[in-house]
Order: C-alpha cells, then structure tokens, then sequence
C-alpha cells in the first residue's frame, strides 16, 4: 500500500535573498513498507523526521531521492498526484487548521466535491462518513461549537468521504482531553474494520500504539527501530535513548522487575499486568 | 499572599445571540507558593479561568483578590499585577518573533522599563533556568526544535520574574523526553524559588506527578478542589466530564476487583511499585 525505497528528502536553507545557502537532511534513505489493511504507528521525537515523512504520503512533498510508492503509484510522478492524494488522506493536529465549512456536512462534503463526485453521490458520501465516525447528529451543526474530539472526527469524516484507501494522522489527539483522544482512537478502529482502510498514525502517546500491526521509530531522519509493539516496548532504555517512553503499564512493570519481581518481558496493557501479578501471587 | 476568587463570573458576548457563560460563580484560594493543577475537558473554562488571574479578562461579576487586594478595585495598578503574574500561553512558541533567542527573551523585561543592561541579565537567566544551551542563544528562534522554542517562550516571560507562572498546557505536541525536560524544569524552579505554579494540562499523569493541589473545571464550574489522590478517587465521575485518572490508579483498581488488596490511591509509577511489593510481601509472609 505505501512503500518507499531509499527515500531522501532535504530541506534547503535559504537567506533573507532567497538564496539556497545549503540543505538540511530531513529524511535519510527511509525504507519502509506498508500492506493493505495494516495499522502501523511511527514514534519519534519532534524533528525526527516523522511529519515529512508522512507528507510524502499524499505528495505534499516529493523525494529529494529514492521513491515513494503509494497504492503502486509513484509520487514523484506529476501526473498521478490527483491519484496519490486519492489514495491517502491526511488528518492534522490542530483541528481548527484543517476545518473550513461553516457546517458540519458541508465541511465533509468538500473534499468528495473537489474529487468531482456527482452531488447525489456526495450527500450519500457525507452520511456514510459521518455515522461512520459516530457525528451524524451534528451534521446540521456549526463545526466551532464541538469539543476538540468532535472536531477532530469530522475531520476525519472529511478524508473518508474522499474514500481513500490509507489514512495517515499526525499526532491527530495532541489538543484533546482524555476522552477526546479516546474518541478519535476507537473511530479510527472502527473505520479499520469496517471499511478495511490502512492506518498510519504518528503519535508521541506510547499508549496509542500498542494495538499496532507495526511500530517504526525515528530519529534523525532515519529509521532506527521497527517490529511489534512488543518487541519495541521491551526494549525500554534503548526508547528512551531515543527520547521516547513506553505505556505506564509497561513502565510500572519495569519498575517491578528491577525491585525483583519475575515478570515477563514487554507487558503493554494494563490487564497483562493485572494477570501477571495475581499469577505472582 | 494569595489569589482569591469570589463569586466570579464571566460571560462570553453579553448582550447578545452569542452569550455564553464560560464561568460560574468561580470561589477558590490559591495560596502563595502551591504548585497546583488545572484540568478539564476542551471548552471547561480552564483558559478563561487562567486569563483572569493577570486581568486579561475583566470578570462580569464577582471579585478577584491579588494578595488581599481586589484587582478590580478603582487604581488598582494592573500593569504591577501583569509583571507579577507570567502567563505562558497555549503553542507559546507562536510568539516568538525577534531575531535571535537572546533578543526575544530580553522582550519582555524590555517592556517592564529595565535597562538594556539589565534586560540582559534577566534575560541570561531566565535562559539558563530553562535549560537551553548557550550556544543557541544567538540563533534565530525558528531554527530550533519545538521543545527548544517553548524553553524560549517561557523564559521569555520567566525574564520578567513574576511571582506567579501560569502555564496552559506546556507540553502539549512535545515529545515524552521534551515533555519530562520542561515539567522538571518547571518543578525545579518552584522548588527553588517560592514561585506559585499554575499548570493546566490534559495529561493526568503529569498532573499526578507534580501538583500539590488539583482544580478540576466542568462547565465553567469548579468541580473539584483537593489533592490530587482524592481527586482521582473520582475517576468514574471525572470520566463523564470527560477526563480520567492517571493510568496507573485503573490498573490498581483492576488489581483490587482480580483480588490483590492493593491501595487505590495511587496516581504515580513509582508509588504504584511500591504498594504493589508491599502488599506482595505481606501476602507472602502470611
């Protein structure tokens, strides 16, 4: 679904003259791969190089070298970028940034609108994506009144009315409060089984990912760890190294084991550790 | 020395279609030194709330009182209470605007009427209390990281001293080491100075971690006003207004329903260590 190969993407530095006065690597010869249907989360710290990774996804930027492939098709490619951005849709941190309607069903009615669906299709479009996300009591409403979490699931009900294969978030629960954040997690579940969308999340909430088909972690543009949840999380001092953390589970259970507690290794959730203990006992 | 609140109340757009109560008859005490935290669901009031405590917001109704005095009485100095009161506001890096690091810092001070000399010194300080390296100082503040910018943005307002820092959800988009640098520091500096702290967050292990005293808003009311322990002793109400408890307090409770009577006002990591090998010791002894 999304495959790069090598991807290198540099940033150029420019003076007060707009002069290009040297280039920055953001991304260094990044080779990840995607299948149809998984839900894969990328960790890093802030400037890691995650966010430019995911705008090569839709093609808001395109390889300095290497390639990107998403759905078979090329980025670099000028002439699919209306098929690239079709294929991948991306939801934002701030919600305020990315919602432009002054109603809630025309704000997820325009991006199906730019794609030139037909309006009969449009309206059918709209209601799907807004039950799908549990918002289709507000569709009358004015976007500015809704919670953070509300607002975050219309926005994502504005990138599935576009019916893309892959959605990609970035730090998409970053402003919300804990139910929000919960809300907009349990709809992106929702959208994977019904709709069998792949996922991409980027996130600096460790609990987030432990549901993951895959974790990579970056730091400096590269990626320096990959593999399950599991096996991630196991491997607590080499995160940290990397300025990241892991599930408060995971961290109690850490914290058990070096006062002596034989626990296994890479507990993520709260009821492996509950489990873990009353088996202790 | 205090903050004190009485009655207050503040109301959005009085007078017309748009009028909204954001807050509702507030009474609180702050006392000089706490180091306290506000949480809530988005839309709760937080913000408002905090706005008032430098006079950015006027209350509609009520009375705010500044070390026993009423800030809304007739010659009150609001420019003393605004050098007294920091207020680091929400994506704070989005102020920065000078040249460099050291030039933006000093910003502040500069306001305050101090000498360029004096502007310096502050600044130099409230840079080191923060913790950016030297070498930075002469960068431009949109060259560096995020967690770098909002070290800049709160020693811009640390420079101008304030007795009081409020702080609305400073690590929010951080990643975890970023979001521990800032809150140690934060929690270094209250240690070592007599600074009051005023930390709004939607992160209730943070909030578990640092704060003396926790407020929790709903609908522009004061929901609660204790310690963090009994607060979180609420969690299943707290999750109807949409926040939670700090992970750790579930998997305590969790323990207790699958039978290991461990206690369940626990809110951090590492007491949660230790009530859990204490109550494993006792049970093995017995």
């Amino acid at each position: 679904m999304v495959r790069t190969e090598k991807l290198v993407f540099e940033y150029e530095k420019r003076d007060e003259e707009g002069n290009v006065i040297g280039t920055s690597r953001a991304i260094d010869q990044v080779d990840i791969d995607v299948k149809e249907g998984q839900f894969i989360a990328i960790l890093g710290h802030n400037g890691s190089g995650k966010s430019t990774l995911a705008k090569h996804i839709n093609a808001i930027l395109v390889p300095t070298e290497g390639t990107m492939w998403v759905n078979g098709r090329n980025t670099s490619d000028p002439s699919e970028l209306w098929n690239v951005r079709q294929s991948a849709g991306m939801v934002f941190q701030n919600p305020d940034n990315q919602i432009i309607g002054t109603v809630v069903e025309e704000d997820v009615g325009f991006g199906p609108e730019n794609l030139g669906v037909p309006t009969d299709e449009i309206w059918q479009r709209v209601e799907e994506s807004l039950k799908a996300v549990g918002m289709i009591e507000y569709r009358h409403h004015s976007p500015n009144k809704l919670s953070g979490g509300q607002k975050q699931r219309v926005a994502i009900a504005g990138v599935v009315a576009m019916e893309p294969k892959c959605i990609v978030l970035d730090e998409p629960t970053a402003m919300l409060d804990p139910v929000g954040r919960r809300e907009v997690l349990k709809t992106v579940q929702k959208l994977r089984q019904q709709k069998q969308v792949t996922v991409i999340l980027i996130t600096h909430y460790m609990e987030e990912v432990v549901d993951a088909d895959k974790v990579y972690v970056m730091d400096h543009g590269h990626v320096v760890m990959a593999g399950t949840p599991r096996e991630i999380f196991s491997r607590v001092d080499e995160l940290k190294s990397y300025r990241l953390d892991v599930p408060q589970a995971t961290l109690l259970a850490d914290e058990l084991k070096k006062r002596g507690l034989k626990l296994s290794d890479g507990i993520l959730r709260k009821e492996e550790l509950v489990r873990a203990l009353c088996q202790l006992n | 020395m205090s903050i004190k609140l009485e009655h207050l109340n503040y109301v959005y757009s009085q007078g017309t279609a748009y009028e909204k109560k954001a807050l509702d008859d507030i009474c609180l005490e702050i006392p000089h030194g706490e180091f306290v935290g506000i949480i809530g669901h988005t839309g709760s009031g937080k913000s408002t709330l905090i706005q008032h405590l430098n006079g950015l917001l006027r209350a509609t109704s009520g009375e705010l009182y500044y070390n026993g005095e009423n800030i809304y009485g007739e010659g009150y100095p609001m420019r003393e209470l605004r050098n007294e009161v920091g207020l680091v506001f929400q994506y704070p890096e989005h102020q920065l605007f000078e040249i460099d690091v050291l030039t933006d810092v000093c910003f502040g001070p500069k306001n305050q009427g101090l000498s360029p000399k004096e502007c310096k010194e502050r600044a130099l300080e409230a840079l080191r209390l923060v913790g950016l390296k030297e070498k930075y100082y002469q960068s431009s503040p949109f060259e560096l990281s995020g967690g770098q910018k909002r070290r800049v943005a709160i020693a811009g307002v640390l420079a101008m001293r304030p007795k009081v820092l409020v702080l609305d959800e400073p690590t929010a988009g951080l990643d975890p080491k970023g979001r521990d640098d800032i809150l140690n520091q934060i929690a270094f500096l209250h240690k070592e100075s007599d600074m009051t702290v005023i930390l709004v967050s939607h992160s209730m292990e943070d909030i578990a971690r640092y704060a003396d005293r926790l407020i929790v808003m709903n609908k522009g009311r004061v929901m609660y006003h204790d310690e963090p322990k009994k607060v979180f002793e609420h969690y299943q109400e707290l999750e109807k207004v949409g926040l939670a408890a700090p992970q750790v307090t579930y998997i305590m409770h969790d323990l207790v329903k699958s039978g290991l009577l461990v206690r369940t006002d626990v809110t951090t990591v590492s007491e949660a260590a230790d009530e859990i090998m204490r109550v494993l010791h006792r049970e093995r002894e017995e």
